[in-house]
């Protein structure tokens, strides 16, 4: 199902800017002259193979890889330029949803939740933790799992609890790599569903990382086909898909016969 | 013209790595030294880390002491039965319980318990982006992971080396009554002869290195594990066999500086 057109993405303002991106390892040139803005309120899908440095460029985006030249700006701000203070506090409006969830095996769902919000809002009473951690679980509707072990999730849980664990420090954006991989049709569409309900319930603008054309085509305001370090194409889901580029073909053709 | 190609190490392969290593090690115990010191305090953290690192190593500690008390004493009786010194038993194993036995019993037994845990735990962590997830959500992972660890042991490593000490020696005790029928207050008291307040200080210095060597080891691999599950191995492996060597190191050199103040 194509994503309804929303009217809330104000393509004044963007939340992060990237221009002229560059990523080796060794002799691995993983991303070759990237450029891409996100709008506040916007969804912006980055589609492309395994291995073309998708999860690359939102780990430099949140800090956790530096380029080795071009600028990233996320609200304002270049990243590789921040002291080790103002990059935890930029940090504090970025949601970062994981591919393999990353939840803290030895916590409870519940301290997985409380883990970063008492250490980032430290006035915050003990009932105060309690309601934010009950709103997010009901918010990706796994209030049930509040006492259980990471262990004794399904994939699909798993990701829903590494969702709300981002959107418990109420970020502006968020970052999701890979959201669906390794999960059931069904579970795909709850998240796509979820990532929907994130955008319009916390106001945030993301960036989904994926391979999934179901995914991208649910999710995303716009779409960037990402091959061969570069984007080849950016637009709505249709003006990507719909355009005489083979590679773009091809990736269409080989997601559907997948 | 015959053009020889730039060299592609400055010494050698494994040299370069060394050094590297080395450095990054280095890197690694100086932002320790940083971090300790600011705040905020992982107490909680700290805490939960002394009880796993003291507490769930009592059972193997207590066995190990204990044996190795019983077993030091039997093997030296024979010796000095030959010169009719039995009666210097106590003295020659409290000497030999509290300055070497006790704090290298518990180091090793400690690097291959604790420091393995140590390696894996954060190596798993790193290889599943756990540690990752801490630090996009603006949360120190060094702080929670690395200084609380290190703190524990460095605490924790003097404690059950002391309760070492006295579970070796209630171990000799139980040996020399058996066969000589000493009693408790006499055994203790010649045992304590011959011990000097700079023995037991040396020991306990010899411990807290013993403790952070063991903290900051399994530290360093977990957080550089790389390479998926295998990776996790490797870490905790390399933590045990590191820190085991360093370990006997720094024993060589705490005896040489004791022997040289004394």
């Amino acid at each position: 199902m194509e994503k309804p057109a929303t009217d809330r993405i104000n393509e004044k303002e963007a939340v992060i800017v990237i221009r002229n991106v560059y990523k080796s390892f060794g002799n691995n040139h993983v991303l070759r002259g990237i450029d891409l803005d996100l709008y506040r309120g916007e969804n912006v899908v980055v589609l492309g193979r395994s291995g073309t440095g998708k999860s690359v460029l939102i780990k430099i985006i949140s800090g956790l890889l530096k380029q080795d030249s071009g600028t990233v700006k996320v609200l304002g701000q270049e990243v590789d330029r921040l002291n080790d203070r103002q990059l935890q506090e930029l940090r504090l409006k970025l949601g970062f949803s994981f591919q393999s969830s990353a939840l803290y095996d030895s916590m409870t769902v519940r301290e997985n939740l409380e883990f970063p919000l008492v250490r980032n809002q430290k006035h915050l009473s003990r009932k105060e933790v309690e309601d934010a951690i009950d709103r997010v679980l009901d918010a990706v509707g796994l209030i049930q799992t509040k006492h259980q072990m990471p262990s004794e999730l399904s994939g699909g849980q798993r990701k829903r609890i590494g969702i709300a664990r981002t959107l418990i420090l109420r970020p502006e954006i968020m970052l999701y790599d890979e959201p669906t991989a390794g999960l059931d049709p069904i579970t795909c569409i709850e998240i796509n569903n979820l990532i929907n309900k994130v955008q319009e319930e916390f106001k945030t603008s993301s960036i989904i990382i994926t391979h999934d054309l179901t995914c991208a085509k649910a999710t995303g305001d716009r779409v960037a086909m990402l091959l061969d370090g570069k984007f080849i194409k950016q637009g709505t889901f249709d003006e990507v898909f719909n355009s005489n580029e083979e590679r773009i073909k091809s990736f269409y053709n080989y997601n559907f016969i997948e | 013209m015959n053009v020889k190609p730039p060299r592609e190490y400055v010494i050698t392969r494994r040299m370069d790595t060394f050094f590297i290593n080395l450095y990054d090690a280095s890197k690694f115990v100086l932002r320790f030294f940083k971090e300790v010191l600011q705040p905020p305090y992982e107490g909680r953290e700290i805490i939960r880390q002394c009880y796993e690192i003291g507490y769930n190593s009592l059972p193997l500690i207590s066995l190990t002491g204990f044996i190795t008390g019983l077993v030091f004493t039997k093997q030296s009786r024979p010796s000095l039965a030959e010169f009719g010194a039995t009666s210097w038993l106590p003295s020659l194993v409290a000497i030999a319980i509290i300055k070497a036995l006790a704090p290298l019993v518990t180091a090793l037994i400690a690097a291959g318990k604790v420091g393995s845990n140590i390696g894996a735990e954060i190596g798993s962590m790193k290889v599943t982006e756990q540690i990752d997830a801490m630090e996009v959500s603006a949360v120190n992972p060094f702080k929670f992971l690395v200084v609380s660890r290190v703190l524990a042991t460095t605490f924790m490593i003097p404690v059950l080396m002391c309760y070492t000490g006295g579970v070796a020696m209630f171990g000799s005790y139980l040996n020399v009554h058996v066969n000589e029928m000493t009693s408790f207050v006499s055994f203790f008291e010649q045992a304590f002869q011959k011990i000097s307040f700079l023995d037991i200080f040396a020991s306990l210095t010899k411990s807290i290195v013993y403790g952070f060597t063991i903290g900051i080891v399994g530290c360093y691999k977990g957080y550089h594990a790389t390479s998926g599950t295998e990776g996790v191995g490797r870490a905790a492996n390399s933590s045990v066999v590191i820190s085991m060597f360093l370990i006997f190191v720094e024993e060589i050199l705490i005896v040489q500086i004791a022997n040289s103040i004394k």
